[in-house]
């Protein structure tokens, strides 16, 4: 019985080491110290892989996202900094790499166009409630009876 | 009139996703734009395929405009644009200089051996260190680059016969008119 559990044990231990040493062996890179590990982390998830698309460069697998991944950590030893980095990708690649595209003239719509729909909604919402509570305070009251379970 | 006003908005978001639809339509989501159309060509030097111990360098092809084609044997997409290349390269007027990116030399030689060789010239990238600065994020990618070493023209995935026709040539007829007179 307790051979069982040690056994259980042994294989979840495993399992979990060889997840650690294969998140280590896709990009083995050699850091100085922790805080320069957790900068290239949030450097690398902040740009997007070319080739997935969809990925961050942090989490892509793809060939070229690995050599991007040794690009800015090249860049990052050699004293450039986050700003630096995001525009030497960008100068080859467009705002494209960067996860959140800056607020330019063409990506307005993007940045305040659900802000403009939600404000013309309620706009939309406080001009009808004033213009039913001014017209028939009394008929709304009236409608309660016939309104009842249409709530929710 | 103010009971419509929650259908139109209706139609209006219903207006608003279909023009979403048909832009996706006209547009590739997958092709990035290229930042470095009319800008200089990234210096580079490069070995020769066939003369690894020989390098080309970009101040070495000034003068002339030039195309540059991103390939490599492992590419699927090379192998629908080869044939393109084969019967359109020699008369588009201009070199066609390959770029072999990320190969083994081996694997190149014997791709093109198999193939044929569309190309005057074919240089070797197999770190893809160079690709980086030309902004390349596949194969194959097309670079049209003019006498004084600007990039003017970017085709990103295989050349068909119809880009050629309707992009390309006239992209190089363009550079032809700016020069001769």
């Amino acid at each position: 019985m307790s051979g069982h559990r040690a056994l259980g044990a042994l294989l979840l231990a495993l399992m979990f080491f060889t997840g650690i040493a294969f998140a280590q062996a896709i990009d083995p890179l050699p850091f100085k110290n922790h805080a320069e590990e957790v900068r290239f982390q949030n450097l690398t998830r902040e740009l997007r892989c070319l080739v997935c698309q969809n990925e961050n460069l942090a989490d892509s697998n793809a060939d070229l996202a690995r050599d991007l991944r040794h690009e800015v950590f090249d860049l990052m030893q050699s004293g450039k900094s986050d700003d630096e980095i995001k525009q030497y990708l960008v100068d080859r690649y467009s705002d494209f790499v960067l996860y959140d595209p800056p607020v330019q003239s063409s990506t307005l719509l993007l940045w305040f166009g659900p802000l403009a729909i939600l404000l013309a909604g309620a706009v939309v919402v406080v001009v009808t409630v004033r213009r039913r509570s001014r017209v028939a305070p009394v008929a709304t009251m009236d409608d309660k009876s016939t309104d009842e379970g249409d709530d929710w | 009139m103010s009971r419509l006003l929650p259908f139109f908005g209706f139609v209006l978001l219903v207006a608003l996703f279909g023009f979403g639809i048909w832009w996706n339509t006209q547009h590739d989501q997958r092709e990035v734009p290229s930042p470095l159309i009319n800008k200089p060509a990234p210096a580079f030097v490069l070995p020769r395929l066939d003369e690894p111990a020989q390098t080309v360098s970009r101040d070495s092809l000034l003068g002339k405009p030039y195309l540059i084609n991103v390939f490599a044997s492992w590419c699927i997409a090379c192998g629908d644009e080869h044939p393109v290349l084969m019967t359109d390269g020699k008369s588009i007027g201009v070199p066609l200089i390959g770029y072999n990116y990320k190969d083994a030399a081996n694997d190149a030689k014997a791709w093109l051996a198999e193939h044929g060789n569309p190309y005057d010239m074919v240089i070797v990238d197999q770190e893809g260190r160079t690709a980086i600065d030309f902004g390349v994020y596949g194969a194959p990618e097309s670079f049209l680059v003019d006498g004084k070493g600007i990039i003017r023209y970017k085709h990103i995935g295989p050349l068909t016969p119809d880009v050629i026709k309707t992009e390309l040539r006239p992209a190089i007829a363009a550079l032809a008119k700016e020069t001769s007179p």
